[in-house]
């Protein structure tokens, strides 16, 4: 039953792309690991770090995807998500650092003592313990998606709307993350690392286990995201997408289907941000930023919304951009980022992967006209 | 109160002093109107009529500012929604023909299958035989099995307008609202299309909305005539035709 569930959205094609990722997941740890340092083949700290951090983004994107693409929700805030989990990652590895902070506290975190806590806040318990901390990663979102969606769907509030609502989640969540008296680090966040399950954030070996695990993550979120786009349910959500007020002259009731893609494309952004956070060794408000949540949008934009590869792809394009840009040209990349807005929803209405099936469908009409 | 002794009439479908005003404008006034089970009733009258508004309020989609509207002697449709009135059992065909584009007609036809409606069912739910078969029979019925794995989007009008009847098939509901099916179809179509709707009112109750005045002749029912938002006459369209009134409005115009 599980088994037919999870292949029936797989093709030829997302089986490659899985197969895919799950290769780059496997290949660039291990030449990181096995290679030496002098060798051609070796695989750089930075660049795992890089990959890394690039896959937690696929998913992120695979998440906005879910709900744009699919169900037509333009969410404005999944950037809220994916930084809920990374805090629930943050809190975890702070709680690991125990007396080797700056204060030598063995129980709070250095900015508490900083701040003069005298005990630990409640909602800090339990985030010493790993399982505890992931599935806070994924709960938390996902109860705060359930909020949202639940009065949102049932009001029926669509399009630019239900956007606006989305983004003044994701900024009115960054103001109160700013206040230190929420306990979470105010502006400064959380940084300074040290351990994640008894092995340094900083070793490589470590940086190659988080490589290959937000690979992993990556690929049962192609798989999974395939069987319930492939289900009679992912058919429902697509004809909710093209003609809600059809669906429900059907006898559908569109919220349900709404909330659960809501949800579940919540979750997933979550465990993005708690793979995210402690490959980039810090988490703070600016996570929160309402460009953020735009940024992810723009990936699968860029990629192919409705498609489940195009937002890995864009993912990776706009962020190679972006690193190659803030590099050499740190003062054009916000420019480039409108431009290419403006190009991709111009030019690219289906993004690279649409562009790829257009010149794939010319070539082949070419070869059908062409005479044998 | 009499209201309550209309309500345990037999009738299937029972408005009595519907109004429905937008900004002002009465675009229903004071509107009865009753079917009986079983029965084909064809609606006709000039546009802006209210023939569109009143299949809107029996769906859900508009509420009345006054007036009772109940399905089968006990549902008060006025206090139920979309999905919950669909489930009822009234389907509807709407006037600017509207499958899912992005789906294939079979897909279309498979979505409106009565039955399954749960997301979660739907998460797991394999085509079933049963299902299959129906979906060969509607198919069969509407003349599209060569069409089966066309995309919506690809469907010409007359073609959407025959899956929409095929989605309304499948969808079993025991009343059909039907507005303007044969708009943009060739006489053929026009014919074929009053032939199948009187072979589906063997088995269902259905209300029709047209212009078309052959096709309803063809329909041979008792015919409503709607004039701003309310009912003018009614019989047979010989009776409604012959009737001062009815000429002078279609006149008019
Ligand atoms: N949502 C709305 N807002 C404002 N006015 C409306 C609305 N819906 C309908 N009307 C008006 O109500 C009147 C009745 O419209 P309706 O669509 O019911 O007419 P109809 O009999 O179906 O006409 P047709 O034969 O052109 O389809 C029209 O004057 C229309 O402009
Ligand atoms: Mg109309």
């Amino acid at each position: 039953m599980i088994t037919r569930f999870l292949l029936q959205g797989m093709n030829r094609s997302l089986r490659l792309f899985v197969l895919l990722v799950l290769a780059v997941g496997v290949a660039l740890p291990l030449l990181n690991q096995l290679m030496p340092p002098g060798s051609p083949f070796h695989v750089p700290a930075w660049l795992l770090q890089l990959i890394g951090k690039y896959l937690s983004f696929a998913l992120l994107a695979l998440a906005v995807d879910l709900v744009w693409g699919f169900c037509g929700i333009l969410s404005l805030g999944h950037g809220a998500f994916f930084a809920l989990g990374g805090y629930c990652m943050g809190m975890y590895l702070m709680r690991q650092i125990g007396s080797r902070g700056v204060y030598g506290n063995p129980l709070l975190p250095d900015f508490m003592v900083f701040l003069n806590y005298k005990q630990l806040p409640w909602f800090w318990y339990g985030f010493d313990n790993f399982g505890f901390a992931m599935l806070m990663a994924v709960l938390v979102p996902s109860i705060l998606a359930f909020a949202l969606g639940w009065f949102a769907f049932r009001s029926r509030v669509t399009g630019v709307y239900l956007s606006i609502i989305t983004q003044a989640m994701t900024f009115a969540l960054m103001l109160a993350f700013f206040r230190n008296d929420m306990g979470l680090g105010g502006n400064n966040g959380m940084t300074d690392f040290k351990e994640i399950l008894g092995f340094s954030v900083q070793a490589d070996s470590t940086r190659a286990v988080l490589c290959f695990a937000s690979a992993l993550t990556l690929a049962l979120g192609l798989i999974v995201s395939a069987a319930i786009v492939g289900s009679r349910f992912g058919k429902a959500l697509t004809a909710v997408r093209d003609a809600e007020s059809r669906m429900r002259f059907l006898g559908y009731r569109v919220e349900g289907y709404k909330l659960f893609v809501f949800v579940f494309s919540a979750a997933m952004a979550g465990i993005a941000g708690a793979l995210y956070v402690p490959q980039v060794g810090i988490i703070n408000p600016s996570e929160f930023s309402p460009a953020n949540s735009i940024e992810a949008v723009l990936w699968v934009a860029v990629g192919g919304r409705g498609t489940l590869i195009g937002p890995v792809i864009g993912a990776f394009i706009v962020n190679f951009g972006k690193t190659w840009l803030t590099g050499a040209l740190p003062e054009v990349w916000l420019f480039a980022l409108g431009a290419l807005f403006i190009v991709v929803t111009l030019l690219l209405p289906k993004g690279v992967v649409g562009l790829w099936g257009q010149i794939k469908a010319r070539s082949q009409a070419k070869k059908a006209r062409a005479p044998t | 109160m009499t209201d309550t002794s209309m309500r345990s009439t037999s009738a299937l479908l029972y408005l009595s002093g519907v109004t429905v005003s937008f900004d002002g404008f009465k675009a229903l006034n004071n509107l009865s109107l009753l079917v009986e089970p079983g029965e084909m009733r064809a609606i006709i009258g000039p546009n802006g009529a209210g023939k569109t508004t009143m299949m809107d309020v029996v769906t859900g989609k508009t509420r009345p500012d006054s007036g009772e509207v109940v399905f089968d002697g006990r549902a008060d449709l006025t206090k139920l929604d979309e999905a919950d009135i669909a489930t009822l059992g009234i389907g509807r065909k709407f006037q600017k023909p509207t499958v899912f584009e992005n789906h294939t007609v079979r897909d279309n036809l498979l979505l409106a299958l009565s039955g399954l409606r749960n997301w979660y069912r739907l998460l797991l739910a394999m085509p079933t035989r049963a299902e299959n078969d129906r979906l060969a029979e509607i198919l069969s019925i509407i003349r599209m099995e060569e069409q089966q794995h066309m995309l919506g989007a690809r469907l010409s009008h007359g073609q959407k307008q025959w899956l929409e009847i095929g989605m309304l098939l499948a969808q079993d509901p025991k009343l059909l609202l039907v507005d303007e099916p044969v708009a943009g179809m060739t006489d053929v179509e026009t014919e074929t299309t009053a032939q199948v709707l009187r072979e589906i009112n063997k088995t269902h109750s259905v209300v029709v909305v047209e212009h078309d005045m052959s096709f309803v002749r063809a329909l041979d029912v008792k015919v409503t005539v709607l004039h701003e938002g309310s009912m003018l006459a009614e019989g047979t369209l010989d009776q409604v035709s012959a009737d001062q009134r009815v000429v002078e409005v279609y006149l008019g115009r």
